[in-house]
């Protein structure tokens, strides 16, 4: 039975996947008629302006805003799964909060301001505060309590948090200016140069995390019993680290800080797919690129001409989301 | 843990503990002490004498005396009434939500008054006072909302009011970055200026407003914490032993939020004061009762401490108070996961 369940939502995934990745093409501040975006894909023709505008602005778009949110989704689960806190999320361990930290930086003092350049920094910033985090929430004793882990994330992110405001507020007004329109989370500005380094991190993330997907079911268990029946949670939580660091990382850096993604499509999965991760995480990652992928289109959609954030789309469509989750499903288990 | 002492006056008896008491008179006379360290900083410097004399008109110093009545005291005033009524409020949330998380900074409550706030700025270019009304009724909706959505079959339950909290926070803080996002740069910085908390240029249009509710909110507080304590033990316990669960979880929550939607108003957000004054305060006293009284008395001295660092900080860095609480409240936090061997 639930085979068939899983494989018809998966189905129903990729379709609706396929659908918006066609209209996230077709649809924008300029529509362009599906013909010529076919053309565009199979004969490509750079002195055609369609083609230029679907090639150098909306397939690297298109791409991004999938693998972030991919990236998202996948990270989510897996932190979800290690710390057992159905709340548990890249924005909630201080992730995308080192990410701020790293690109205020990279604005104010290094003057970058091209997503390409600073993309690094975001990933180091990410890294380092993931590592802070690991280390301050001591996630690598056995038998450790996942409550910490949760605190010394928000601890660091408010910490994170102030050093950002004291920056912007003693930089010049056009540091803030390209700040508060990273902050919004966007992928209107993705270029190819970004992409590749998206696609590589992604990539890197998903090969650790699915070494550890097994880990994570026994992981699911709970520390005591997890260890009773052989998993070794140090390898694990070390692998899970590792890996949300990249995805989060990356996805940060590309799009801005965007919650809910994370916190949503894992809830959703674990809704159609049950408790193995072995689904779960697919399913994740196809959940999560449809929220953040069809964020992007509802935003170019309902301020057309102009623009609404990818980031603050999910926001205003994550949060009534998840407090109807909270009143449906029994996430409020504590 | 002391021992309770019970003073009956009439049909009203009082329970305290000797070592809470003990607490509160410590922390008030740091508290005092901070005021006229706090009243003899800035660009003009006056020793204590200077500042007690000063303040009680019996100083040769005039313009010491118009400095210190005239800036200084209202500053002052609304610091330690901001950090009373956050410190009470975080007590109240994080008993109620039976979670040292559930401060109001983390359930939402903060960032509807800031989005009340930043409407007023980005939209209507308002003045202070609109900006702190528009902060106090949005702040007190945005609770109303959460309470609402958190019911269900006429019951909120602690954690579901907490992730209501936080899911309409995250919605509202979208709509906020929209219209920072959306408006002019000038508009936006002031509303940038806002979200950071601030204490500089407070007059006595903000500290009597604070000073007056404090009064009016305190005692309703005080006279729900014995249920409220109660309450901790879960909802069926509590009511078995007749306390009317939802009635004082409601009663409860609108103080606590009538207390955070006025520091908001007063000072802008200012963060970690609702979510380690009352945990210090719990720490020292040692008793199993709510820390209304000790968290507000341990809210106010970490407040006109963080002023204080703010004012000294060296260097002509802009250092607004909500990030200077942010910043140490921060690392408060991460120390003590460091120390603590169980959270």
């Amino acid at each position: 039975m639930r085979q068939v369940r899983r494989r018809r939502w998966l189905a129903v995934g990729l379709a609706a996947l396929a659908v918006l990745a066609l209209a996230s093409l077709v649809i924008g501040s300029r529509s362009i008629p599906l013909a010529v975006m076919i053309d565009a894909l199979r004969a490509y023709d750079p002195r055609n302006d369609l083609h230029l505008v679907i090639w150098e602005l909306r397939v690297p778009r298109l791409i991004t805003a999938v693998l972030a949110g991919a990236a998202l989704g996948l990270a989510g689960a897996i932190m979800q799964a290690v710390t057992r806190n159905a709340l548990a999320e890249p924005g909630l361990l201080g992730i995308n909060a080192g990410a701020a930290v790293a690109v205020v930086l990279a604005v104010t003092l290094l003057g970058l301001t091209r997503p390409a350049h600073y993309v690094w920094l975001a990933i180091l910033g990410a890294g380092l505060a993931g590592a802070a985090v690991f280390l301050l929430g001591r996630a690598h004793e056995t038998g450790t309590n996942p409550v910490r882990l949760v605190l010394a994330g928000a601890g660091l992110s408010v910490v994170l948090g102030a050093i950002t405001g004291i920056v912007i507020l003693n930089a010049p007004p056009t540091a803030f200016d390209d700040f508060r329109h990273w902050a919004a989370g966007s992928v209107e500005s993705a270029s190819f140069e970004a992409v590749a380094v998206l696609a590589v991190m992604v990539a890197a993330g998903l090969v650790v995390a699915l070494t550890i997907v097994g880990g994570l079911n026994v992981l699911a268990l709970g520390q005591e019993l997890g260890q009773a029946v052989g998993a070794a949670p140090r390898t694990i939580w070390l692998f899970a680290c590792l890996a949300v660091m990249l995805l989060a990382g990356a996805a940060t850096a590309a799009a801005g800080p965007i919650g809910f993604v994370g916190l949503i499509a894992p809830h959703l999965a674990r809704a159609v797919a049950g408790p193995d991760h072995r689904w779960i995480l697919p399913c994740s990652a196809l959940f999560a690129a449809i929220l953040l992928l069809g964020a992007d289109l509802v935003g170019r959609v309902v301020a057309a001409p102009s623009e609404v954030a990818a980031g603050i789309v999910v926001a205003l469509i994550g949060g009534p989301f998840f407090i109807m989750a909270v009143r449906r499903f029994r996430v409020s288990r504590p | 843990m002391s021992m309770p002492v019970v003073l009956r006056i009439g049909p009203f008896s009082l329970l305290w503990r000797p070592r809470t008491a003990l607490v509160c008179v410590v922390l008030a006379g740091i508290g005092l002490a901070l005021v006229v360290v706090l009243l003899g900083t800035g660009t003009l410097a006056f020793t204590p004498a200077e500042v007690v004399a000063a303040l009680f008109g019996g100083g040769e110093n005039q313009m010491a005396e118009r400095v210190v009545w005239g800036l200084r005291v209202p500053r002052v005033v609304t610091a330690a009434c901001v950090g009373a009524a956050l410190g009470m409020a975080g007590a109240i949330f994080q008993s109620i939500s039976r979670n040292p998380l559930g401060s109001p900074d983390i359930i939402g409550f903060t960032t509807g008054a800031a989005t009340g706030a930043i409407v007023q700025i980005i939209l209507f270019g308002a003045g202070p006072f609109a900006v702190s009304l528009a902060a106090v009724l949005s702040g007190i909706g945005t609770a109303a909302l959460v309470f609402l959505l958190a019911l269900k079959g006429r019951v909120t339950g602690g954690y579901r009011l907490v992730l209501v909290g936080i899911g309409v926070g995250a919605t509202l803080s979208g709509v906020n970055t929209v219209l920072l996002v959306a408006s002019d740069l000038d508009r936006s910085v002031s509303a940038q200026l806002w979200l950071a908390g601030s204490l500089t240029a407070r007059s006595w249009s903000h500290a009597v407003p604070a000073a007056l509710s404090l009064v009016l909110i305190v005692p309703i507080a005080l006279l729900y914490a014995r249920r409220l304590a109660l309450l901790e033990m879960g909802d069926d316990a509590a009511s078995q032993l007749g306390v009317a669960v939802e009635r004082t979880r409601l009663a409860m929550v609108m103080t606590a939020v009538g207390l955070t939607a006025m520091a908001t108003a007063a000072a802008g957000p200012i963060a970690f004061i609702a979510l380690a004054g009352p945990q210090l305060a719990r720490r020292l006293c040692r008793s199993p009762d709510v820390p209304l009284l000790p968290g507000a008395a341990m809210g106010a001295v970490l407040l006109l401490a963080a002023d204080l660092i703010s004012q000294r900080f060296p260097s002509g860095l802009n250092l607004p108070i909500g990030l200077t609480t942010g910043l140490l409240g921060g690392i408060y936090l991460l120390w003590r996961l460091t120390r603590d061997e169980k959270v």
